[in-house]
């Protein structure tokens, strides 16, 4: 674990720039993160997602599967990939400031 | 005079990233499908592009009239840990595919028509093979409509190309 400076402010991240303590995460923080990892701007559909999966990981201590995410956030899969081409889940536990998803689906 | 180094000398290199698998599914058994669906869905999790190609009785994951009724091998499956005879009694393989859909479940992993679906819609192109699907007397329509095409081996190799091949 690391501290790092995301728009001026100190954040503890791991090796892959995941948030380890959800509670140091805001709003601007989650748009910095967003755009360093090629999420230009986040839409409204973007956010459902993000704060479905912060939403879902601080009330249960997991992050939610891709089925999961694809059947209860409102966004389905094949959206949810055009939104996070770069894998949904990981990205939008990245910007959500939640600890990487550990589950294999 | 050759010298043996005691240490070879291995190059070190920078780990490189996959970018790009085709996974063969070739058995038609539910632990013989799961494996190629979960590391498929897996690689699109990562953001890497993936293929599956549905070969031999790989095919009945694709097929409409079977894709909902794939059994676990309970009979010549030394990983089942029972005699031959008790895996070959009726009903048997039916019961330990129940048990293993209950635990998927319980991981959240979906039944293998909603998998297939899935994959699909996570981006994952899925591909039948046109030697087994001509032996089998089959045609597209035999399919889930998630099957993009009945490709060649060679069609096959082409789709590949720059990527990791599977097979499973």
């Amino acid at each position: 674990m690391t501290t790092t400076l995301i728009d001026g402010t100190p954040v503890d991240v791991d090796a892959e720039g995941f948030l380890t303590d959800p509670a140091q995460w805001n709003e601007d923080l989650a748009r910095s993160i967003a755009e360093e990892n090629g999420v230009t701007a986040l839409t409204d559909r973007h956010w459902l997602v993000v704060r479905f999966m912060r939403n879902r990981y601080l009330a249960t201590g997991t992050a939610p599967s891709i089925r999961a995410l694809g059947k209860e956030s409102g966004v389905p899969v094949k959206e949810l990939y055009q939104l996070f081409p770069k894998g949904p889940a990981k990205l939008a536990a990245k910007i959500g400031g939640i600890p990487k998803p550990t589950g294999c689906i | 005079m050759t010298e043996l180094l005691e240490h070879p000398v291995v190059p070190h290199s920078e780990p490189d990233t996959i970018e790009k698998v085709a996974i063969v599914v070739s058995k038609g058994s539910l632990e013989g499908v799961y494996p190629a669906l979960i590391m498929a869905n897996g690689a699109r999790m990562e953001g890497i592009e993936a293929d599956l190609f549905f070969t031999f009785f790989g095919l009945d994951a694709i097929r409409r009239d079977r894709n909902a009724k794939l059994k676990v091998a309970t009979v010549g499956n030394p990983g089942m840990h029972i005699p031959t005879w008790i895996g070959a009694i009726p009903g048997f393989s039916a019961l330990a595919t129940r048990m293993m859909a209950r635990q998927m479940e319980k991981i959240d992993i979906p039944p293998v028509p909603e998998f297939v679906e899935l994959v699909a819609d996570s981006g994952v192109r899925l591909y039948a093979c046109k030697a087994t699907v001509d032996m089998f007397g089959l045609t597209i329509d035999d399919f889930v409509p998630q099957v993009e095409e009945i490709i060649s081996v060679g069609e096959f190799y082409e789709k590949a190309a720059g990527g990791q091949i599977v097979f499973t």
